[in-house]
Protein backbone atom coordinates (compact mmCIF):
# COMPACT_ATOMS: atom_id res chain seq x y z
CA UNK A 1 0.00 0.00 0.00
CA UNK A 2 1.28 3.22 -1.07
CA UNK A 3 1.58 5.88 2.09
CA UNK A 4 -0.91 8.72 1.64
CA UNK A 5 0.66 12.03 2.12
CA UNK A 6 -2.25 14.31 1.91
CA UNK A 7 -6.21 14.36 2.68
CA UNK A 8 -9.43 16.62 2.58
CA UNK A 9 -13.05 15.70 1.85
CA UNK A 10 -16.05 18.17 0.98
CA UNK A 11 -19.80 17.69 1.82
CA UNK A 12 -22.41 20.41 -0.31
CA UNK A 13 -26.12 20.02 -0.79
CA UNK A 14 -26.96 18.94 -4.45
CA UNK A 15 -27.81 21.97 -6.15
CA UNK A 16 -25.88 22.18 -9.45
CA UNK A 17 -24.26 25.54 -8.45
CA UNK A 18 -22.06 23.60 -6.40
CA UNK A 19 -20.52 21.41 -9.63
CA UNK A 20 -18.49 24.80 -10.11
CA UNK A 21 -17.49 24.71 -6.45
CA UNK A 22 -16.34 21.17 -6.52
CA UNK A 23 -14.42 21.28 -9.25
CA UNK A 24 -12.71 24.61 -8.09
CA UNK A 25 -11.80 22.97 -4.69
CA UNK A 26 -10.15 19.87 -5.84
CA UNK A 27 -8.09 21.50 -8.29
CA UNK A 28 -7.29 24.22 -5.82
CA UNK A 29 -6.05 21.20 -3.20
CA UNK A 30 -4.51 18.94 -6.06
CA UNK A 31 -2.29 22.00 -7.21
CA UNK A 32 0.08 21.33 -4.21
CA UNK A 33 1.49 18.70 -6.86
CA UNK A 34 1.87 20.92 -9.28
CA UNK A 35 0.14 18.98 -11.89
CA UNK A 36 0.37 19.62 -15.25
CA UNK A 37 -2.34 21.93 -17.18
CA UNK A 38 -3.79 19.32 -19.07
CA UNK A 39 -3.81 16.95 -15.54
CA UNK A 40 -5.22 20.00 -13.80
CA UNK A 41 -8.30 20.10 -16.78
CA UNK A 42 -8.48 16.61 -16.14
CA UNK A 43 -9.17 16.29 -12.63
CA UNK A 44 -11.47 19.19 -13.07
CA UNK A 45 -13.31 17.92 -15.81
CA UNK A 46 -13.92 14.15 -13.94
CA UNK A 47 -14.92 15.87 -10.59
CA UNK A 48 -17.33 17.82 -12.63
CA UNK A 49 -19.04 14.78 -14.37
CA UNK A 50 -19.34 12.52 -11.35
CA UNK A 51 -20.25 15.47 -9.08
CA UNK A 52 -23.36 16.25 -11.87
CA UNK A 53 -24.13 12.83 -12.16
CA UNK A 54 -24.84 12.66 -8.62
CA UNK A 55 -26.95 15.89 -8.80
CA UNK A 56 -29.00 15.34 -12.27
CA UNK A 57 -29.56 11.02 -11.21
CA UNK A 58 -28.60 10.32 -7.77
CA UNK A 59 -31.03 12.82 -6.46
CA UNK A 60 -33.20 13.68 -9.29
CA UNK A 61 -36.16 13.65 -7.62
CA UNK A 62 -34.90 15.52 -3.78
CA UNK A 63 -32.00 17.01 -2.66
CA UNK A 64 -29.34 15.46 -0.42
CA UNK A 65 -25.60 15.38 0.54
CA UNK A 66 -23.12 14.78 -1.79
CA UNK A 67 -19.10 13.94 -0.49
CA UNK A 68 -16.24 14.14 -2.40
CA UNK A 69 -13.18 12.74 -1.04
CA UNK A 70 -9.21 13.34 -2.47
CA UNK A 71 -6.33 11.52 -1.02
CA UNK A 72 -2.77 12.21 -2.52
CA UNK A 73 -0.77 9.10 -2.00
CA UNK A 74 3.04 8.84 -2.30
CA UNK A 75 4.39 8.27 -5.98
CA UNK A 76 2.03 11.55 -7.63
CA UNK A 77 -1.46 9.22 -7.39
CA UNK A 78 -4.13 10.90 -6.87
CA UNK A 79 -7.98 9.26 -5.59
CA UNK A 80 -11.10 10.95 -5.56
CA UNK A 81 -14.53 9.32 -4.14
CA UNK A 82 -17.51 11.12 -4.77
CA UNK A 83 -20.21 9.75 -3.17
CA UNK A 84 -24.07 10.97 -2.93
CA UNK A 85 -27.13 8.47 -1.01
CA UNK A 86 -29.40 8.77 -3.76
CA UNK A 87 -31.79 6.79 -5.90
CA UNK A 88 -28.49 4.45 -7.16
CA UNK A 89 -27.79 2.88 -10.49
CA UNK A 90 -30.15 -0.23 -11.64
CA UNK A 91 -27.20 -1.21 -14.36
CA UNK A 92 -23.92 0.03 -13.82
CA UNK A 93 -22.56 -1.13 -17.44
CA UNK A 94 -25.55 0.21 -19.38
CA UNK A 95 -25.00 3.51 -17.57
CA UNK A 96 -21.63 3.19 -18.47
CA UNK A 97 -22.26 2.78 -22.10
CA UNK A 98 -21.09 5.78 -24.50
CA UNK A 99 -24.09 7.88 -25.47
CA UNK A 100 -26.44 6.00 -23.02
CA UNK A 101 -28.46 8.67 -20.49
CA UNK A 102 -31.82 8.78 -19.00
CA UNK A 103 -31.10 13.10 -18.63
CA UNK A 104 -32.59 15.66 -20.81
CA UNK A 105 -31.50 17.33 -23.95
CA UNK A 106 -28.49 19.04 -21.31
CA UNK A 107 -26.81 15.65 -21.24
CA UNK A 108 -25.16 13.99 -23.45
CA UNK A 109 -24.51 10.56 -21.95
CA UNK A 110 -20.73 10.89 -22.14
CA UNK A 111 -19.89 11.48 -18.74
CA UNK A 112 -18.90 7.98 -17.82
CA UNK A 113 -16.95 7.49 -21.18
CA UNK A 114 -15.01 11.01 -19.99
CA UNK A 115 -14.38 10.05 -16.52
CA UNK A 116 -12.55 6.78 -18.31
CA UNK A 117 -10.54 8.63 -20.62
CA UNK A 118 -9.31 10.64 -18.34
CA UNK A 119 -8.18 8.45 -15.53
CA UNK A 120 -6.02 5.56 -14.76
CA UNK A 121 -9.19 3.70 -13.02
CA UNK A 122 -12.79 4.14 -12.67
CA UNK A 123 -14.74 2.44 -9.86
CA UNK A 124 -18.06 2.64 -9.86
CA UNK A 125 -20.81 0.69 -6.86
CA UNK A 126 -24.34 1.51 -6.56
CA UNK A 127 -26.66 0.02 -4.29
CA UNK A 128 -30.62 0.94 -5.71
CA UNK A 129 -32.54 3.17 -2.97
CA UNK A 130 -28.89 3.52 -0.94
CA UNK A 131 -26.91 5.84 -3.52
CA UNK A 132 -23.75 5.70 -5.79
CA UNK A 133 -20.10 5.95 -5.00
CA UNK A 134 -17.61 6.79 -8.29
CA UNK A 135 -13.63 5.99 -7.13
CA UNK A 136 -11.35 7.47 -9.52
CA UNK A 137 -7.33 7.26 -9.57
CA UNK A 138 -4.92 9.31 -11.58
CA UNK A 139 -1.03 9.24 -11.48
CA UNK A 140 0.23 12.27 -12.48
CA UNK A 141 3.35 12.67 -14.31
CA UNK A 142 6.79 13.02 -12.62
CA UNK A 143 8.03 17.01 -13.03
CA UNK A 144 11.33 17.98 -13.58
CA UNK A 145 12.96 19.14 -10.30
CA UNK B 1 -21.03 32.18 -14.71
CA UNK B 2 -21.48 31.34 -18.62
CA UNK B 3 -21.78 34.76 -20.66
CA UNK B 4 -23.56 34.83 -23.96
CA UNK B 5 -22.57 37.70 -26.73
CA UNK B 6 -23.50 37.42 -30.29
CA UNK B 7 -22.37 39.12 -33.53
CA UNK B 8 -23.26 38.88 -37.21
CA UNK B 9 -20.69 38.95 -40.31
CA UNK B 10 -21.35 38.01 -43.90
CA UNK B 11 -24.87 36.18 -42.95
CA UNK B 12 -23.34 34.24 -40.37
CA UNK B 13 -24.38 34.73 -36.47
CA UNK B 14 -21.10 34.39 -34.38
CA UNK B 15 -22.52 33.49 -30.66
CA UNK B 16 -19.48 33.73 -28.37
CA UNK B 17 -19.70 32.02 -24.89
CA UNK B 18 -17.23 33.03 -22.41
CA UNK B 19 -16.89 31.40 -18.70
CA UNK B 20 -17.45 27.73 -17.54
CA UNK B 21 -20.15 25.56 -19.85
CA UNK B 22 -21.10 22.77 -17.14
CA UNK B 23 -24.82 21.51 -16.29
CA UNK B 24 -25.29 24.61 -14.27
CA UNK B 25 -25.28 26.62 -17.00
CA UNK B 26 -26.63 24.01 -19.98
CA UNK B 27 -30.02 24.74 -20.02
CA UNK B 28 -29.65 28.74 -20.59
CA UNK B 29 -27.41 28.23 -22.98
CA UNK B 30 -29.18 26.26 -25.11
CA UNK B 31 -32.68 28.00 -24.53
CA UNK B 32 -30.54 31.79 -25.69
CA UNK B 33 -28.89 30.57 -28.45
CA UNK B 34 -32.05 29.33 -29.88
CA UNK B 35 -33.98 32.92 -29.07
CA UNK B 36 -30.58 34.32 -31.01
CA UNK B 37 -31.28 32.19 -33.96
CA UNK B 38 -34.96 33.52 -34.27
CA UNK B 39 -33.90 36.88 -33.58
CA UNK B 40 -31.51 37.10 -35.96
CA UNK B 41 -32.20 34.94 -39.36
CA UNK B 42 -28.74 33.33 -40.79
CA UNK B 43 -27.13 30.95 -43.11
CA UNK B 44 -24.70 29.65 -40.76
CA UNK B 45 -23.84 29.36 -37.03
CA UNK B 46 -20.25 29.94 -35.66
CA UNK B 47 -19.99 29.04 -32.19
CA UNK B 48 -17.08 30.46 -30.59
CA UNK B 49 -15.58 29.00 -28.00
CA UNK B 50 -12.47 30.70 -27.42
CA UNK B 51 -13.89 32.66 -24.25
CA UNK B 52 -14.35 29.32 -21.94
CA UNK B 53 -12.92 28.66 -18.74
CA UNK B 54 -14.50 25.22 -18.47
CA UNK B 55 -16.33 22.93 -20.39
CA UNK B 56 -17.30 19.04 -19.34
CA UNK B 57 -19.62 16.72 -21.15
CA UNK B 58 -22.57 19.29 -20.79
CA UNK B 59 -21.06 20.93 -23.52
CA UNK B 60 -21.39 18.18 -25.44
CA UNK B 61 -24.98 18.19 -25.26
CA UNK B 62 -25.40 21.74 -26.19
CA UNK B 63 -23.04 21.71 -28.69
CA UNK B 64 -24.87 18.42 -30.04
CA UNK B 65 -28.36 20.29 -29.69
CA UNK B 66 -27.27 23.14 -31.68
CA UNK B 67 -25.68 20.71 -34.65
CA UNK B 68 -28.88 19.13 -34.82
CA UNK B 69 -31.41 22.88 -34.69
CA UNK B 70 -29.03 23.84 -37.69
CA UNK B 71 -29.40 20.79 -39.50
CA UNK B 72 -33.20 20.99 -39.11
CA UNK B 73 -33.10 25.01 -40.45
CA UNK B 74 -30.77 24.18 -43.39
CA UNK B 75 -27.88 26.18 -41.11
CA UNK B 76 -24.22 26.00 -41.29
CA UNK B 77 -22.92 24.93 -38.34
CA UNK B 78 -19.10 25.29 -36.90
CA UNK B 79 -17.40 25.21 -33.28
CA UNK B 80 -14.50 27.68 -33.48
CA UNK B 81 -11.44 28.15 -31.38
CA UNK B 82 -11.87 25.43 -28.25
CA UNK B 83 -8.40 25.81 -26.14
CA UNK B 84 -6.88 23.10 -25.01
CA UNK B 85 -9.50 21.63 -22.00
CA UNK B 86 -12.73 22.28 -23.70
CA UNK B 87 -11.39 20.42 -27.28
CA UNK B 88 -9.52 17.09 -25.00
CA UNK B 89 -13.39 16.93 -23.80
CA UNK B 90 -14.79 17.44 -27.72
CA UNK B 91 -11.78 14.77 -28.68
CA UNK B 92 -12.92 12.16 -26.35
CA UNK B 93 -16.43 12.31 -27.54
CA UNK B 94 -15.45 11.83 -31.09
CA UNK B 95 -17.75 15.17 -31.77
CA UNK B 96 -14.37 16.73 -34.36
CA UNK B 97 -14.86 13.42 -36.29
CA UNK B 98 -18.45 14.49 -37.41
CA UNK B 99 -18.79 18.21 -37.08
CA UNK B 100 -16.88 21.40 -38.14
CA UNK B 101 -14.45 22.60 -35.81
CA UNK B 102 -12.04 25.72 -36.88
CA UNK B 103 -8.95 26.68 -34.40
CA UNK B 104 -9.51 30.60 -33.41
CA UNK B 105 -8.26 32.93 -35.15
Amino acid sequence: MRAVVNKMSLKFESHSVNEAFARQAVGAFVAQLDPMMEELGDIKTVVSEAVTNAIVHGYADRSGFITVAVRLFEGRVLEVKVKDTGCGIENIEQARQPLFTTGDDTRSGMGFTIMESFTDRLRVRSTPGKGTLVTMVKVLKERDA
Amino acid sequence: MLHITQAEHSGALIVALTGDLDHHAARAAIEQIEDLLVLYPCEKLVLDLSGLTFMDSSGLAVVLHLHRTCARGGREFVVRGAPPQPMRVFEASGLPQVMVFERGE
